[in-house]
């Protein structure tokens, strides 16, 4: 049962990165390429109907982590109350950035909101790339000075960075050079799966630009991707462990170079489609390697006195983990429907629907 | 320690009141923007139309609002009461779970539709698409109702020897005696909140001689519909939920009646006085015998036991912020009744578009909902403290044991600045929608 939860907490989160990932990379595009108001409509147009539905998946993320995973859910949030807050706030930033800027017709305040809702996008990518590098690098568990439990084994704090900027000092921060390499690998990734879902979505003038944008985005990304995984073994000694004894999981990484070195095709794709096809390839490929990386690991003890929290450490009782599939499976069902209405009413270009004038 | 416990507290109390002045339009004003676009419907009249496209634009705008100060709200059960999320996460994580997937997905995906979608979907999917939102935001409301009254009143659960709370009966939390007249209260809380402001926008209009047609629409459905929900608020679902406190919360019941001492012979109903935690009694009290004992037991002599019954480590931790909060309540619930019910004899009698006075006082009455919902909902939550599960675990014992205090004053004050912020920005975008008015416009 903690096995089916842990399935379906992945998929919802890869859901929720795919989906609002483009919310967060148009953010981006339109803080670096949109210089024209025709191109910021194109822009928010393409997420206009999308974005809300979008975060809802945070939501739901957050609340089955919650009811199948208590202890998870408690020990990581409250550990990462910082970086946690931050999102929030960020959130609505974001949120309010979109939601305001068409309300009134005026320069500066169109300049403001538009200015909030491409920062706050750029940095929630670059912390959601930060918090994986979190949960791969592990924590303190029990913040264990010396040997010595201050805390029951599985609860934590992390400030937002420690002097050393070290993934390996005793005493962690959420940004290290290591987290922060995974947040700039998220911001890379992000942008180019949003210019994608603008390519995709609208019949934008940008659209040719932002084809080569892709392309060189692409270039800079392989780099990343490569040396992340040159420096891998700096917090995981055998990164490849899981993979040696499980070969079929060379399917995770396998799909994830997949989408990366077919992005590289961008500029040729006849289909408009295709590009956002292959970010979201890469972004499915490259989380669930991670985690797959550190399976059954949830999140990783950097201290030999307390273990790892494992998915079967932090699960709820089997009882509820049963019943709640019951009433699970109706609902993931009802939302499969909401979204192909919500995508097949808001199918093809979005150009003349005109976001925002509401 | 003690410093820790105040600024969790301060944050979640805070960012839910916050958060819930916008709910409690939403979920009464979708159910009016269903009868607006129904309305429209059956009589093809534009104006209905036009009013449910109007209301849309309001919806819309607290709808954001909600959503972005709702994600703090999931947040800081993990955050901030980490302890309490890891004991009890099994059980109340199901409902919260529930309410993700089944009402968040429902409400977003639709609301989307139903704002964008009127041309390219027809009259009566697009009424289908509203019907669908408001379904959303009820089924929202009663899963977060779920949760609380699990809270107020645990059932179906057992306690394993690490102190973990285990659900062992799903389907009592849906039929937890707490749960119904809750429910039903807060919906009708959150109904009176829209007809007052549809009630309140519609006066403003008449008295400001604009847009007279949607004034007089306003202030009729506002009236009618602010009349039975006034009424349903106080009588069932409140006197429900009374009786309910005082079977299962005597303690609280006492302490929000303000009786101090049992009486022999019928407890009295306490109007007005400020209670003396020193000594033990109310500073010029207004009461009236025997009618607290007729009101819950349905005899002039029931006994009501009085704080003095129980022990000092169970009373509520702040009596006086309990009985004031009550109070306002049911003064304020008590004069929504009245007020209505005069409007609709206005109404009735066909004067009340141009009964200047009581226009004016449907104009200023319209914060007053806000106050009677958020002091209701301090009601149901002082009255809960000490426990964050009702007589099984301390609101102490359930907050984050690694956040220092400093760390949560710190968020405490950015959240203070961002709604701030947040309100301002609200205020003025609801007052510049308010101000322009209904569109009218030639669909058919």
């Amino acid at each position: 049962m903690e096995l089916f939860w842990y399935i379906v907490l992945m998929t919802m989160l890869t859901i929720y990165v795919i989906l609002d990932g483009y919310d967060f990379g148009a953010g981006i595009i339109h803080l670096f390429f949109a210089k024209t108001e025709k191109d910021k409509k194109a822009i928010t147009n393409a997420i206009g109907p999308f974005w809300d539905a979008n975060e809802v998946w945070l939501i739901a993320v957050g609340g089955v982590l919650f009811f199948a995973f208590p202890t998870l859910y408690a020990s990581s949030f409250s550990g990462f109350y910082l970086p946690l807050m931050l999102i929030l706030w960020l959130l609505i930033f974001r949120a309010i950035g979109l939601e305001l800027r068409g309300q009134i017709k005026n320069k500066m305040w169109e300049a403001i909101w538009d200015k909030a809702f491409g920062i706050a996008s750029l940095l929630l990518a670059l912390f959601f790339g930060v918090a994986l590098g979190n949960v791969v690098r592990g924590v303190n568990l029990g913040m264990v000075t010396d040997g010595v439990s201050a805390h029951e084994a599985h609860y934590f704090f992390l400030p937002l960075w420690n002097p050393s900027f070290s993934p390996t000092a005793e005493h962690l921060g959420v940004i290290d050079w290591f987290t922060l390499l995974l947040g700039v690998v998220g911001v890379v990734a992000l942008a180019i799966h949003g210019a994608n879902w603008i390519i995709f979505k609208t019949h934008s003038d940008l659209n040719q630009k932002l084809k080569k944008v892709v392309f060189n985005l692409n270039i800079i990304l392989v780099v990343l991707v490569i040396i992340s995984l040159l420096v891998w073994h700096v917090i995981e000694p055998k990164p490849f462990h899981n993979f040696m004894e499980n070969p079929w999981m060379w399917i995770f990484p396998i799909i994830a170079f997949t989408g990366l070195f077919g992005l590289f095709k961008v500029k040729t794709f006849k289909k408009d489609g295709l590009g956002f096809l292959f970010s979201s390839l890469f972004l499915f490929g490259g989380l669930t390697s991670t985690v797959a990386s550190i399976f059954p690991k949830v999140l990783p003890s950097t201290n030999s006195v307390n273990p790892s929290l494992t998915l079967y450490n932090v699960a709820a009782h089997e009882y509820g983990l049963t019943v709640g599939v019951y009433w699970f499976v109706i609902a993931a069902i009802l939302v499969g429907v909401y979204m192909f209405v919500q995508y097949r009413v808001f199918r093809g270009k979005m150009d003349d629907v005109g976001y925002g004038d509401h | 320690m003690e410093d820790m416990l105040f600024y969790d507290r301060m944050q979640f109390a805070f960012t839910i009141t916050f958060h819930y002045l916008f709910p409690q339009l939403t979920m009464g004003l979708s159910l009016m923007i269903v009868y607006f676009k129904w309305k429209f419907l059956r009589t093809k009249i534009d104006t209905y139309n036009d009013a449910a496209k109007f209301w849309m634009k309001i919806f819309a705008l607290n709808f954001a609002m909600g959503v972005v100060t709702g994600i703090p709200m999931e947040f800081q059960f993990g955050t901030n009461w980490a302890k309490f999320s890891e004991l009890t996460g099994g059980i109340i994580g199901q409902t919260l779970a529930m309410e993700g997937m089944f009402s968040f997905f429902l409400e977003s995906s639709f609301l989307g539709l139903f704002l964008f979608g009127e041309k390219l979907l027809g009259q009566k999917l697009h009424f289908l698409t509203g019907f669908l939102v408001f379904l959303g935001s009820w089924a929202s409301g009663y899963l977060i109702i779920a949760t609380h009254s699990w809270m107020q009143y645990p059932v179906g659960y057992e306690i394993l020897e690490n102190g973990r709370y285990v659900l062992t009966n799903f389907s009592a939390l849906f039929s937890n005696p707490w749960l119904m007249p809750a429910f039903l209260h807060n919906q009708m809380g959150s109904v009176v909140t829209s007809s007052f402001v549809v009630a309140g926008i519609g006066a403003f209009y008449l008295l400001n001689d604009k847009h007279s047609n949607f004034g007089k629409l306003f202030v009729k459905t506002g009236v009618i519909f602010g009349l039975i929900s006034s009424v349903l608020l106080a009588f069932p679902t409140g006197d429900w939920m009374a009786k309910n406190v005082a079977e299962h919360q005597p303690v609280t019941f006492a302490a929000m009646e303000g009786i101090f001492e049992t009486e022999e012979g019928g407890a009295e109903i306490i109007l007005i006085g400020q209670p003396d935690m020193e000594n033990k009694k109310l500073d010029n009290k207004i009461a009236v015998p025997n009618v607290l004992s007729f009101l819950t037991y349905q005899r002039w002599d029931a006994q009501v036991k009085g704080l003095n019954e129980f022990d000092e480590s169970v009373h509520p931790t702040n009596v006086p912020g309990l009985y004031y909060a009550y109070h306002i309540m049911v003064g304020l619930g008590t004069i929504f009744i009245g007020l209505m019910l005069l409007a609709s004899i206005q109404l009735y009698r066909k004067k009340l578009y141009t009964t200047k006075w009581i226009l004016w006082i449907l104009l200023f009455m319209l914060p007053f909902p806000y106050i009677a919902n958020t002091t209701g909902w301090y009601t149901a939550e002082l009255g809960r403290q000490p426990w964050l599960v009702y007589d099984l675990l301390r609101t102490a014992d359930g907050i984050s044991p690694t956040v220092s205090s400093g760390n949560t004053l710190f968020t405490l004050l950015g959240f203070i600045g961002l709604y701030l912020l947040l309100g301002l920005l609200f205020l003025m975008l609801a007052g510049k929608i308010i101000n322009k008015g209904p569109e009218t416009s030639k669909l058919n």
